[in-house]
């Protein structure tokens, strides 16, 4: 039996997804978000906003560290998760999952909230040498923001060229946001994902009420 | 503000995304146990402050994390080039790629 094997015998990952009837709350629950969509609803005015904001709270993200270049690593990481691995400041999803580039030796990956154990079991039986995978699922959360004047919104959060020759589809960049930072994501035309911190949900919530003031903003599901 | 160019990213990031982490190149004495104080107090504690080019380490801080090197006009702050630690400076490319000033790159 090799070291390996004998140290993942006598480890015990844990589960931390609550189980049973444990309430969780996501980084902005306090916003009460789903008010605001009634606020939406009432005035028919779903898509009379400039800027829609969605949050996709609870998902599971996963921090994979390892070597890009190390014998096995990407074969095994594209094997356990069918994706492939993707290149500087790009990702690769396939709807359900989404693996980031955020350095050479870190990716990020969002799978459904209820995948978290097992992918991160799976993770760690597959990849090879000397990696890591945390789940980090508590820390972050996914806010989504579209719209005909999302990208001017993003122009005053972030030094970070947002044009479209700079910042094609699928490209991520981990940079400032605010006074807080976000890992930026263009997900289509007109749509962004900023997965930012816990402990800076609510000032960023804030912030970007502020800077889509003038453009209105619609809050969705 | 500066526009720095991360050997990692491979893009100019805004200087916001960067912090200054001293110079660069210091090296640790092999046998601390067996050095002089006059060695240990070098590698700890004295720098230098050139006039004009100086190698630095920078940090990466909300980009990629990384640390890389970069050598700084202390007189003018233009940065003449970036590299990945471990790697030794190509200033014949730094002069094309170091300091263009844009994303384009």
């Amino acid at each position: 039996m090799s070291d390996r094997q004998e140290r993942d015998q006598t480890r015990v990952w844990m589960q931390q997804l609550p189980s049973g009837d444990v309430r969780v709350e996501s980084p902005l629950y306090h916003a009460d978000l789903p008010s605001m969509m009634a606020i939406n609803d009432d005035a028919g005015a779903d898509t009379a906003g400039g800027v829609a904001l969605a949050e996709l709270p609870l998902q599971a993200h996963l921090v994979i560290r390892g070597r890009a270049e190390a014998p096995g690593f990407q074969e095994s990481l594209t094997q356990a998760l069918g994706l492939q691995v993707p290149t500087r400041l790009s990702s690769v999803s396939d709807g359900s999952q989404t693996l980031r580039w955020i350095g050479p030796d870190e990716w990020l990956l969002t799978a459904p909230a209820s995948q978290a154990f097992d992918i991160e079991t799976k993770l760690r039986a597959a990849l090879p040498g000397h990696v890591a995978v945390v789940d980090v699922s508590g820390g972050n959360t996914i806010l989504l923001l579209s719209g005909l004047h999302a990208r001017s919104v993003l122009k005053k959060s972030t030094s970070y060229d947002v044009s479209d020759r700079n910042f094609p589809l699928g490209k991520v960049v981990t940079t400032t946001m605010g006074k807080s930072q976000a890992v930026i994501r263009r997900v289509d035309e007109l749509g962004w994902e900023l997965i930012i911190r816990r402990s800076f949900a609510d000032y960023l919530w804030l912030w970007l009420q502020d800077a889509s003031a003038e453009y209105g903003l619609s809050v969705h599901e | 503000m500066l526009y720095i160019h991360c050997p990692y990213c491979e893009e100019h990031r805004s200087e916001e995304e960067f912090h200054y982490k001293g110079q660069a190149h210091i090296a640790r004495p092999d046998d601390p146990d067996n050095c002089t104080d006059v060695e240990w107090a070098d590698f700890i504690y004295r720098r230098d402050n050139p006039r004009g080019e100086h190698k630095e380490q920078w940090y990466h801080t909300v980009g990629c994390r990384k640390f890389f090197n970069a050598i700084r006009d202390t007189q003018s702050y233009e940065i003449k080039t970036t590299y990945k630690v471990g790697e030794q400076p190509d200033m014949a490319a730094g002069i094309v790629t170091g300091q263009q000033g844009s994303n384009a790159s």
